[in-house]
Order: C-alpha cells, then sequence, then structure tokens
C-alpha cells in the first residue's frame, strides 16, 4: 500500500505544483513507483510543468464520471519508467469532482503506487478540501512572507478537521516545505526567518528551497527540476526533502548561510 | 548567477514559446471539446466497441498535440473469440 500525499498551501502561487512535479521526480528518480495527481480542474497546469501536455488522453474527471479507465489515463513520464501523471480536466469545472469519485480513484492509486501526490488547488474550497481529504502526509508549502503563512495555519486547520484521518480521530502526518527562501533578502533582514515560521506554524521542516532561476528553466522546458538540472540547489533541496519523506534524518541547510557563490561555482567545477 | 552558467546552457525560453503555441492552438480549438484528435478518438472507440467488448487492458490510446501534425494511436488486442463474446454480451 502506497502512500497518499497533499501538497497544499490555501495561498496561491508559492510553488505547489513546482513542488509536486519536483518532489514526484525525485522520489521516482530514488527508485519509487509514483503518481503525480493534478486536482487543479479548469486550472491544470501539473501537465505543463512534467512536460506532458501534449499528451493527455483522458483525466481525472473523464476517470470519475467513468468514460475512462483509470489505467488509459495515465501518462507515463517520458524520462522516468517509474513515474506518472494524472491530469486534471482543463474544460470541465470543479462540480465534477465528486467524493465518492475521488475516493475510488485514490483508493485504486494507493495500491498501484509507492507515492500518490496530490497537486492540490489554492483556496480552502472543494477542489482543496477534496485533494487533502484521502491523503496520510500533508506538505503545506509556504513563502516566508506574512499572509502566505497565514493561509498555511488556515490550511492546517483544515488538515486536522477535514480529512478522513482527522476524522478518525488520528493524526496527520504535516510538514512544512518553505520555498522560494531569497537568500538575499534573508540577508538585509526583509524576509520572515525560518524559525520565525516555524515557531508560529509548528510542524517539522522538510526543507527549505531556495528563489531560483533554475526554477523557471524547468518550466520553460516542461521538466521538474530535479530533472532538469539535477545538481541546481533547488533540485539539491527537493531531492533531500524526497529523502526526508522515506524517513532519513539529514540536517536542513538554510540556503545563502554555508555556501556562498565561490562555494557554489567550486562545488560544481569539481563535480 | 554566473556567466559561465550563461554560456553554458541554451535559453529556454524559445522552448516555452514553442510549446505555449502547441498547447494553446489546441486548447483554443478544443472549446466546447470538439478537438480533431479526441472526436476521432471518441468515434473510433465507439466503433470498436460495436464489434467488441472494450477490456480498458486491452486498448491503448495515446496522443500527440503537435503544431503542423497530431498523432493518435489506437491499439486493440482482439482476442480471437471477441466477437462471439460480445454477441453473447448483447
Ligand atoms: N523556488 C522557486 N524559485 C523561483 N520561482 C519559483 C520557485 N517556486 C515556484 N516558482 C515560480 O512561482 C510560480 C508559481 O509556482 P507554482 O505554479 O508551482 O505555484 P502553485 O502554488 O502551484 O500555484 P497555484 O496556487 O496557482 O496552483 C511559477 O511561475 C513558478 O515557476
Ligand atoms: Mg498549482
Amino acid at each position: 500500500m502506497g502512500k497518499v500525499i497533499v501538497v497544499t498551501s490555501g495561498k496561491g502561487g508559492v510553488g505547489k505544483t513546482t513542488s509536486t512535479a519536483a518532489l514526484g521526480a525525485a522520489l521516482a528518480q530514488g527508485g519509487a513507483k509514483v503518481v503525480v495527481v493534478d486536482f487543479d480542474v479548469g486550472l491544470r497546469n501539473l501537465d505543463l510543468v512534467m512536460g506532458a501536455e501534449r499528451r493527455v488522453v483522458y483525466d481525472l474527471v473523464n476517470v470519475i464520471q467513468g468514460d475512462a479507465k483509470l489505467t488509459q489515463a495515465l501518462i507515463r513520464d517520458k524520462r522516468l519508467q517509474t513515474l506518472y501523471l494524472l491530469p486534471a480536466s482543463q474544460t470541465r469545472d470543479k462540480d465534477n469532482l465528486t467524493p465518492e469519485g475521488v475516493e475510488k480513484v485514490i483508493t485504486a492509486l494507493r495500491k498501484n503506487f509507492d507515492w500518490v501526490i496530490c497537486d492540490s488547488p489554492a483556496g480552502i474550497e472543494r477542489g482543496a478540501t477534496l485533494a487533502m481529504r484521502h491523503a496520510d502526509i500533508a506538505i503545506v508549502v509556504t513563502n516566508p512572507e506574512v499572509s502566505s503563512v497565514r493561509d498555511s495555519d488556515r490550511i492546517i486547520g483544515l488538515l486536522d478537521s477535514k480529512t478522513v484521518k482527522a476524522e478518525r480521530g488520528e493524526q496527520m502526518e504535516k510538514h512544512l516545505l518553505l520555498t522560494r527562501y531569497d537568500p538575499a533578502r534573508a540577508e538585509r533582514g526583509d524576509m520572515l526567518k525560518v524559525d520565525d515560521v516555524l515557531e508560529i506554524l509548528s510542524i517539522p521542516l522538510l526543507g527549505i528551497i531556495p528563489e531560483s532561476m533554475d526554477v523557471l528553466r524547468a518550466s520553460n522546458v516542461g521538466a521538474p527540476v530535479t530533472l532538469s538540472d539535477d545538481r541546481s540547489a533547488p533540485a539539491l533541496a527537493y531531492f533531500d526533502a524526497a529523502r526526508r519523506l522515506n524517513g532519513e534524518t539529514i540536517p536542513v541547510t538554510v540556503p545563502g548561510e554555508k555556501r556562498g557563490f565561490f562555494g557554489k561555482f567550486f562545488g560544481r567545477k569539481a563535480a | 548567477m554566473s556567466i559561465f552558467r550563461f554560456f553554458s546552457k541554451p535559453t529556454s525560453a524559445p522552448a516555452a514559446r514553442e510549446r505555449l503555441q502547441v498547447l494553446l492552438a489546441h486548447e483554443r480549438a478544443s472549446a466546447g471539446d470538439s478537438e480533431l484528435v479526441t472526436v476521432l478518438r471518441d468515434e473510433i472507440l465507439a466503433v470498436i466497441a460495436k464489434h467488441m467488448q472494450i477490456d480498458s487492458d486491452k486498448v491503448n490510446v495515446t496522443m500527440e498535440r503537435g503544431l503542423q501534425m497530431s498523432t493518435l494511436a489506437v491499439d486493440v488486442e482482439i482476442p480471437f473469440d471477441a466477437v462471439k463474446k460480445k454477441k453473447k454480451a448483447a
């Protein structure tokens, strides 16, 4: 039985889809069988970030409505044999996602994959609550800025009340993924400190992903950043986060605090 | 970012532009589910279903959308007794 992860945030544009793709690929690169599921019905983007947008045959809503079988809707990644995508529908709206339908799909995926990673839409409406509903693990994606932290707190509340785990009286495993962390702004003291965010939200830290051009470049070419440039700073941070999901304990390094520009440059050359 | 990196990497924006052109051409055309490849897909599957019971493990559909041309591949495993089974089910 595989584990179901929801990548969620409340606030939009913080890096959920980027993180879903990067973590999904990183886990698959480690040999696990992974499916990433786009829950952003009407505004799908995971297909683009994964570079599979030209190959979508069927989507989540087709499967839920019985127009296609799950196996027909899954798209296998061209680069990684064990990575699959279940796209969201672009033409239907969220009402086509029924709780029963979602439950069926997740149950089937859980049986066939080691990891099922659900990319939640922004907000706290139906799409977001359905994406988190069957999760065993939640990754709360947060940017170090006030409105993002506030929305994350709201989402943590929902994770502890509106999910199957919560309703059974069990504890949802929650992790904080701090993304778009800008070392230069941190240096100037203009960004919330990692410790402050951790103290406010009080959930364990899965990783810190630096703000980086490599992420933009990856989305331009349609590859998760862990595939497009596996030596880049965000890729390394995502690889570490994936190892932590696998239960490894590795210390979290704050971007920019250990190795500066030269450290990075020589590190590259030596590799 | 280092200037060395700048020279060592091809720029990614042209790839982004090309991908978006293809994608949006298809999305615009498919407002209302009328994209030709999906129409063909559904009609071909309907024809197949007329003659045999469609078992999803035996029918594999792949599509690849391009700007000048798209491809649709429908792979069907047709068991020897497909017709008999269909008649029985009917
Ligand atoms: N570490 C990063 N460095 C630089 N840019 C980033 C980083 N992470 C995400 N981005 C950029 O931020 C934008 C939003 O990212 P993404 O689509 O992953 O967010 P999202 O939370 O899924 O958004 P939505 O709520 O709309 O679904 C994208 O343009 C992405 O390339
Ligand atoms: Mg998204």
